[in-house]
């Protein structure tokens, strides 16, 4: 985790920072005072300039406030490290949306198409008797394909990326249940045939915390996404996009091209998601991970990215996961029902597009 | 002199709408050449076509006296003809420098630039200080500030900035003072003076009169789909121009 926080830190590092600069003492044109703010002024700008600090404090208080209700077990090291076990999927999903949705757009169907991947790995690999290596090829490019395809529709036939995802979630999984006939792949015979689809699932024992090699991988992409976005003409064009994409066209960005791009990108880190959850599920199953399409948004969301596109950080979408994970952890150790981790998580995402509106107002 | 840019007989019609008849444009260089014409005189159609946004349906428009022809805004600008729009087309939660260089970013040398793609930001950074600096915008001070923090003259000042950074042959501004008071007009009127210092001819599309009686060294009066006459500021009263402009008074013959 020591690499996370370093990039966190590097992440913060990078915002400009808002201090008396910003207004010079000759520019008496500049109609920005900066000497009369309030404390809550303040506080809103801070927050505009850094949209990672709200998941951060939430992370730290809910970690807190879980210790206090729910005591030592909840802060056992085995604890801990199944929470970051539990949030290795919604993680890997919640990265792919970030780049959606820092375009301003939404992805109703990454669970779907990740789902679609790992039933190409493990049917051609198990079923087919293909290789492994090649089984798990087809998977990514299954995962490119799907995601370019919702990039096709949105910017060929400009429909809105809800209605486009809406309608792909639905065709994917139905093409699942034609591919599985409604039958799962099951961890015994994938462990016979095919045991690399198992790989990340396998766990390694660091003083006590357990980790799959998926959480670590989830990291990585975490990290390898982040040099994307923030190191790369790439990346700049992506929050571009998402922040006017008129203004980004005519600055020379061809805003089709780069779209279906971030599609694919996105389809892509979802198929290697995909291979990761059949390691942590064990077998292939068609109806797996049905809720994942509105959990990674749900991540996104309380990471502190904006749903109107062009600001937010892939490292807030990170936290924004284990939020939920620690949310859900912590209110089953200190005993309380499912129903009230739905509920509190309900009120957790009002607050965070509450405080991501509020926060956009200093732009205006 | 040679003029820089030519536009001869430009035509389009949409539908029945004759936006452009058989106009005619020329830029000299070195000078501000200001654009008036009343609404639906054709004068945004006519920038349109020169700054590719619009393809005519008949004309040509010459640059440094060869022939060009262009399809989007992308290559007039590969070929020299940078825009200024209304909107200024920045993205505000992206910095200064990002802003400068979108679509035409530094990457750094070597491996990690060549294969990594890295961006050479400190590059980046020291050629967008140097580019406001030339132009009098020192007054802002953090490169690296986000433009959506910046006034809507110092954002004029980014995008002005950045249309007259990489081998610019002609810069179209339009309506450059529209969204702006009187102090951030008075410093982006200064601002042109200072591209046009820098060697670099401006066509200046405006509503405000005084503006562009102020900085323009000769104004092309559209009309009716045609340019009607080109007036010299210094010879004619704003009252003059907008009798012209109107139909009211008879033009001067060229």
């Amino acid at each position: 985790m020591n690499k996370i926080s370093e990039d966190i830190s590097k992440d913060l590092k990078d915002q400009p920072k808002f201090s008396g600069d910003i207004g010079s003492k000759d520019q008496d044109h500049h109609s920005f005072e900066l000497g009369e703010q309030t404390t809550l002024k303040k506080i809103q700008h801070f927050l505009h300039g850094n949209p990672t600090i709200v998941p951060v404090i939430i992370l730290i208080l809910s970690v807190i406030g879980f210790g206090f209700i729910a005591g030592g077990k909840f802060f056992s090291a085995f604890n801990l490290s199944l929470i970051v076990q539990q949030v290795t999927i919604v993680g890997i999903l919640a990265a792919a949306q970030t780049l959606i949705i820092l375009t301003a757009g939404i992805d109703l169907s990454v669970a779907a198409m990740m789902v679609l991947a790992s039933v190409f790995m493990g049917k051609l690999s198990v079923e087919m008797g293909i290789p492994t290596l090649p089984a798990i090829m087809v998977g990514m490019i299954s995962g490119v394909a799907t995601g370019a395809f919702n990039g096709l529709l949105v910017t060929r036939l400009r429909l809105p990326p809800f209605i486009v995802t809406l309608g792909t979630w639905n065709i994917f999984f139905a093409l699942v249940i034609f591919f599985t006939g409604s039958q799962s792949i099951r961890s015994s015979d994938i462990e016979i045939n095919a045991p690399l689809l198992h790989f990340w699932g396998e766990r390694i024992n660091l003083g006590g915390f357990v980790f799959t090699y998926g959480a670590f991988l989830m990291i990585g992409i975490f990290v390898f996404l982040w040099f994307l976005l923030n190191k790369t003409a790439w990346g700049r064009h992506v929050y571009a996009i998402g922040d006017d994409k008129d203004a980004a066209e005519l600055s020379g960005i061809r805003t089709d091209r780069m779209l279906v791009s971030i599609y694919a990108v996105a389809g892509l880190v979802v198929a290697i998601g995909a291979w990761v959850s059949i390691g942590r599920v064990g077998s292939v199953s068609p109806t797996s991970f049905y809720e994942g399409n509105l959990d990674s948004i749900t991540a996104v969301v309380i990471g502190g990215t904006s749903l109107f596109g062009g600001r937010g950080t892939i490292i807030g979408s990170l936290f924004g996961a284990l939020i939920v994970g620690v949310f859900s952890s912590g209110l089953s150790i200190a005993g309380l029902d499912v129903l009230w981790q739905r509920f509190a998580l309900g009120c957790l995402i009002i607050i965070a597009v509450g405080i991501d509106q509020w926060i956009r107002k200093v732009s205006n | 002199m040679e003029p820089i840019l030519v536009a001869k007989n430009l035509s389009k019609k949409y539908g029945k709408v004759v936006a452009l008849d058989d106009a005619n444009l020329e830029l000299y260089p070195g000078e501000v050449l200001g654009v008036i014409g009343d609404n639906g005189a054709g004068k945004s159609t006519l920038i349109k076509v020169l700054c590719g946004a619009v393809i005519p349906d008949s004309g040509e428009i010459l640059l440094d006296g060869k022939q060009v022809s262009f399809t989007s805004p992308i290559e007039a600008r590969t070929l020299g003809i940078e825009t200024v729009y209304q909107n200024l087309a920045l993205s505000p939660a992206l910095s200064i420098t990002d802003n400068m260089f979108l679509g035409r970013e530094i990457r750094q040398k070597g491996f990690m630039g060549k294969f990594l793609r890295f961006l050479d930001k400190k590059a980046m950074a020291e050629e967008a200080r140097k580019r406001l600096s030339e132009l009098g915008l020192l007054t802002i001070q953090n490169i690296n500030q986000l433009v959506e923090t910046l006034s809507g003259g110092q954002r004029q000042g980014v995008a002005v900035a950045r249309a007259t950074s990489f081998g610019t042959k002609v810069v179209i501004m339009d309506e450059p003072t529209a969204a702006l008071g009187v102090k951030e007009s008075r410093r982006v009127l200064e601002l042109i003076g200072e591209v046009r210092a820098r060697g670099i001819p401006i066509i200046l599309i405006s509503h405000n009169m005084p503006h562009v009686f102020e900085v323009a060294d000769r104004i092309h009066i559209h009309r009716l789909g045609t340019r009607l006459c080109v007036i010299d500021p210094k010879k004619y009263e704003m009252s003059d121009a907008v009798a012209f402009m109107t139909g009211a008074k008879e033009p001067p013959a060229n």
